[in-house]
């Protein structure tokens, strides 16, 4: 049924993934489909990494680990944002687009009174995706 | 590929050469939830900051009578007896960027050898230069020139003590009015033209520097990695980085109340809306309402779209003043400014032995400590858009381009505002520092479009400074992590317009804003020894630019 599944990683915080990268690789596992890693990275030095290329890089070894650990095809892709912070869900959604994803797998948290404000990212993607998204809390 | 074999870190695009540190990026930052807001801020730079400024804010409100002066006469002080130590240091910094124009280092890209520029040339521009000093032309683009007109114009004149009273620029040119003009133009672009844009160009070249190329965190303090080693990451450190909260957030929030002030008179005199503190409050509340819009919106949708409306709108009010106002006169002027500007140069930024103390003291010792205080800010957002230039190609951009569009400026506006004045038209000289600019459209036809314009521009410029300066105190106070909660940024801006609101209220714009000036000595004495930090990261970076880069390992 999916081909194609865009899941996206914030590898500041791989410890809070575990669940959606389970929930991912099990679905990859059952309909055979390709995983597609997407970080979105910045261009000063971060907690992740000091350049783009040294994300690009992280990114990939965390692709590759996945497919050794889970026997799964994936495979990683680095966006890198001039402000990650307020247009992290719109380069999520035009990525997906991009990359002819099927279905969008990603974390988030369960939803508070904060995000009658400020829109979380999960929350963004699913209302704004033509795509199957699923949120794992 | 450099050195990565050693580092461990990846090389940026292309060679360059990393500082090894044991430093991670956001070790010392505080990452929780807050009631229902995620949290990620520097300990102890944003507690420490935030709270320091909301004590000042209290002790000026309280002790306004004994505080206030204390400010004022500690600028007045700092200003006077290091006027040869802040002309100096200017001077510095236009030989220094000069140097690299010319110089093997210009060569050096930010990023690595391979890096591609992050934004075009107009949108980069147009940033660095609303970040820079677009509000201040505005106000005094007119009134800066008449004044420096109008006193050498008057000549020298000695008190009993046999020193000079009078505030000519030099010796004056008394009674000569085309010798006066050209001294008053040549003062005026002095303090708008290369000096500013250098002090600008040394802390933005530094931080992206550092940040790009080193790989070390987007914040001031990693600009002293050279002198101070590890402990950049300590109170050293940390105090640099709280001075430049610090700097940066009385800076935009005084100029802000200032700035409400400004905008009620002018509002005053196009449209008779009255001049009271709900109009200012409401000022206060409407430009923190956009601009907290606008850093909602981000980078590229929000300061960088607002940067470029900006632009477009100061074009065309400078082309409608040109093409209006007195063409060919603007024109010879911009020429004649410019050698004069160049032939008075060496004069005016003599750090020594100057008879004209009201003038260097008054006017270009306090210009360099403001834009010395205000460096910090500026200098963090033109680096954080800088990636992937050049050396050369940065200094070209951040020093001489905006160089000569303050000529330009200036001359338009400032240059046709004098010969106004002395064609008889007094009531711009009479009027005061909001309005000269709309007396001076007044005499100009379509005037209720262009002050329109006027308006709005400067409103706007007060937005940007308002948003970009929101991003880089959540930057520094976030550790150099530009990814930092949305809330974080939202509370800086809020913040500012509340503190701007208080001052405006409880009087005290005046003394914090001279307290914020005051923060440029101590900025003055590190940026000296930022400059040596350049150039020994300039000297490690492989110098080959572009795909014909060959990496060479450089040692330290």
């Amino acid at each position: 049924m999916y081909q194609k599944m865009l899941v996206p990683v914030d590898l500041a915080h791989v410890d809070k993934l575990e669940k959606a990268i389970q929930t991912a690789v099990d679905l990859a596992l059952h309909y055979k489909a390709e995983i597609c890693f997407l970080g979105v990275g910045v261009n000063t030095p971060s907690d992740v990494a000091h350049t783009p290329k040294e994300f690009e890089q992280k990114l990939s070894e965390f692709a590759k680990d996945c497919r050794t650990k889970f026997g799964v095809t994936a495979t990683a892709i680095a966006h890198i944002s001039h402000d990650p912070a307020v247009d992290l869900s719109k380069a999520l959604v035009a990525k997906a687009d991009e990359l002819k994803a099927d279905l969008i797998v990603m974390a988030t948290h369960v939803p508070g009174i904060a995000d009658h404000v400020f829109t979380s990212h999960g929350g963004y993607v699913a209302s704004h995706s033509d795509l199957s998204v699923m949120l794992v809390r | 590929m450099g050195s990565e074999a050693d580092t461990g870190i990846e090389s940026p695009d292309g060679a360059a050469n990393p500082i090894q540190t044991d430093y991670e990026i956001g070790q010392d930052n505080i990452q929780k939830e807050i009631g229902p807001f995620g949290l990620d801020v520097h300990n102890p730079v944003f507690l420490i900051s935030g709270l320091a400024i909301v004590a000042f804010v209290f002790l000026t409100l309280a002790f306004q009578e004994s505080v206030g002066p204390m400010f004022n006469d500690l600028r007045g002080w700092l200003t006077s007896t290091f006027d040869w130590f802040f002309l100096s240091v200017a001077n510095v910094f236009v030989v220094l960027c000069l140097f690299l124009i010319v110089s093997p280092l210009g060569r050096v890209r930010l990023g690595g050898a391979d890096a591609t520029p992050d934004y075009s040339y107009s949108g980069w521009f147009a940033m660095l230069f609303a970040a820079g000093m677009g509000i201040g032309l505005m106000f005094y683009g007119v009134s800066e020139p008449i004044s420096h007109f109008t006193s050498s114009f008057g000549g020298t004149a000695f008190g009993d003590d046999g020193m000079r009273t009078d505030w000519a620029p030099l010796g004056g040119a008394a009674g000569d009015a085309d010798g006066a003009f050209d001294l008053g133009m040549a003062a005026t672009i002095f303090h708008w033209g290369l000096h500013p844009w250098a002090i600008y160009a040394t802390v933005a070249l530094a931080l992206a520097l550092f940040s790009f190329n080193k790989g070390l965190p987007l914040t001031m303090r990693s600009v002293f990695y050279p002198i101070f080693g590890e402990r950049v990451w300590g109170w050293t450190g940390h105090c640099i980085d709280i001075l430049a909260v610090f700097a940066t957030l009385f800076g935009l929030a005084t100029s802000l109340g200032f700035g409400a002030e400004q905008a009620n008179a002018g509002l005053n005199f196009l449209f008779d809306i009255p001049v009271s503190d709900g109009s200012k409050i409401f000022l206060i509340i409407a430009i923190t309402g956009v601009a907290l819009i606008s850093v909602l919106a981000g980078l590229d949708a929000g300061v960088k779209r607002l940067s470029e409306i900006n632009m477009v709108l100061a074009a065309l009010l400078l082309l409608f003043v040109v093409l209006v106002g007195p063409t060919m006169d603007i024109i010879k002027g911009f020429f004649t400014s410019l050698v004069a500007y160049v032939e008075y140069l060496p004069a005016l930024s003599n750090p020594v032995g100057r008879a004209d103390t009201n003038f260097s003291q008054g006017w270009t010792s306090f210009y360099w400590a403001w834009w010395i205080s205000w460096s910090p800010f500026v200098g963090m957002f033109i680096a954080r858009v800088s990636r992937g230039r050049t050396v050369r190609e940065f200094i070209t951009c951040v020093l001489i381009i905006p160089s000569l569009v303050c000529i330009l400026w200036m001359t338009a506006f400032g240059g046709t505002a004098v010969h106004m004045v002395t064609d008889g038209v007094t009531a711009i000289a009479e009027a005061g520092l909001p309005i000269k600019l709309f007396t001076m459209l007044e005499q100009m036809p379509l005037q209720a479009i262009t002050s329109f314009l006027g308006i709005v521009l400067v409103i706007v410029f007060f937005v940007t400074s308002s948003d970009s300066g929101s991003l880089v105190i959540d930057t520094i106070t976030a550790g150099g992590k530009v990814d930092a909660p949305v809330p974080q940024r939202v509370f800086w801006c809020t913040f500012e317009g509340l503190v701007a609101i208080a001052l405006l209220l409880g009087g005290g714009l005046g003394s914090l804003q001279a307290m914020a000036v005051s923060t440029g000595f101590p900025f003055a004495i590190v940026l000296l020894l930022a400059c040596y930090s350049i150039i020994q990261g300039l000297r490690t970076e492989p110098k080959a630019v572009g795909a014909n880069s060959e990496a060479t390992d450089s040692t330290k």
